[in-house]
């Protein structure tokens, strides 16, 4: 079985305002207010540039942050992008 | 319908239409020195109607209906027509307007700078803003803030404070006049208290936030500060409108818990609360 590819919508859909460890995220296409906390703005980003699978995404993660300390990055990433898909802020391609 | 009374509270043009005369006279009452419209189309109707034809006579039973309607409302005995008023008022409010974000809090102003505080009924806030305008805070509201959408600036909306139980005896006893008491409804006891003139003359008068509190009273004196994201969360909770509003809101609501600082605090009686905000304002 391959590992799952999630896509999102374009940055543009999606209004950002940094609270404190929480981010609030305004989705236009659903009008449903999120609060997001590190990793998931990162991902969402992240997608920005395609649909991806979480090993992907580890890699283009790891372009602008330092992910050394994380043993299971990828896991840890897939879980998260799961929430994402839960929440209706990402979908499996 | 036979009976009404069209008057202007803060951003609000209200009509309220009676099959009954009594709950309009007690309407005229408590607002008289408001507003009447005269031309103006309202902004928000109201209307107390019998539950069933025969009602308007036997046992009269008053529904509240209006623009905006929920279907669980339960009607009130005609003696009870001023509460089925008010509440008509609130309902249609806090189901129909759009122009600003609705926050369930009370507010009161002082030198150009506005007091939020949100909470629950039984929390304490239509008593503590009564209580703060009797020592001469302006009084902009007990039940909706008004949130600007444009800039943040909170609205008036002066209508007279509902307080429950216990705060009408806490009210009298600072010096306010409480005006018409409903007792045994299905809120307790309920006594009506008239803004003051400033409150009334001022009404179109808007002024930022400077401090919003989380009021809890009855519990031993506390301070807590509210991380932003928090306030964010119970804000939305305590909105009326917020979903409705949609990107709209969310650019308010993310402003004002930005740029105003949230406490959540409790207090064991009226007079602590009320030294506690003295407190904490003179602070912000």
């Amino acid at each position: 079985m391959t590992d799952p590819v999630y896509a999102v919508d374009p940055p543009s859909v999606r209004l950002a305002v940094p609270l404190d460890a929480l981010i609030a995220v305004y989705h236009r296409p659903s009008g449903a207010t999120h609060l997001l906390a590190a990793p998931s703005p990162e991902l969402l980003d992240a997608l920005a540039d395609g649909p991806a699978d979480a090993a992907s995404l580890r890699d283009r993660l790891a372009a602008h942050y330092d992910l050394n300390g994380e043993d299971d990055a990828v896991g840890a990433i897939a879980a998260r992008m799961e929430e994402l898909v839960a929440a209706g802020l990402a979908w499996r391609a | 319908m036979r009976h009404s009374h069209a008057l202007r509270i803060g951003p609000v043009g209200f009509r309220v239409g009676s099959t009954w005369r009594a709950p309009i006279t007690a309407l005229r009452g408590l607002y008289a020195g408001y507003p009447t419209l005269k031309a103006e189309v309202p902004d928000l109707t109201v209307r107390l109607y019998p539950e069933r034809p025969w009602r308007r006579w036997l046992r009269p039973s008053v529904a509240i209906g209006g623009d905006f309607w929920l279907p669980d409302a339960a009607p009130l005995p005609l003696a009870q027509g001023l509460l089925a008023a008010e509440m008509g008022m609130n309902l249609q409010v806090a189901l129909g307007w759009r122009r600003h974000l609705l926050l369930h809090c009370s507010a009161v102003e002082r030198d150009g700078r506005v007091l939020l505080m949100s909470g629950a009924s039984g929390s304490g806030k239509s008593t503590l803003a009564t209580l703060l305008a009797l020592a001469g805070w302006r009084f902009l509201g007990d039940e909706f803030a008004f949130v600007a959408l444009d800039d943040g600036a909170i609205h008036p909306f002066p209508r007279a404070a509902s307080l429950k139980n216990e705060a009408v005896a806490a009210v009298r006893a600072a010096g306010g006049m409480v005006g018409p008491v409903l007792a045994g409804t299905p809120k307790g006891t309920i006594g009506y208290w008239r803004p003051p003139e400033t409150a009334i003359s001022r009404m179109t008068d808007a002024a930022p936030p400077k401090l919003l509190l989380f009021p809890r009273f009855g519990e031993p004196e506390r301070v807590e500060t509210m991380a932003p994201s928090e306030t964010f969360v119970r804000l939305t909770q305590a909105s009326t409108n917020y979903v409705t509003l949609g990107q709209t809101g969310f650019s308010a609501l993310t402003r004002l818990v930005q740029t105003v600082p949230a406490l959540a605090i409790g207090y064991p009686d009226s007079a602590a609360g009320l030294a506690l905000v003295e407190r904490l304002w003179s602070a912000a």
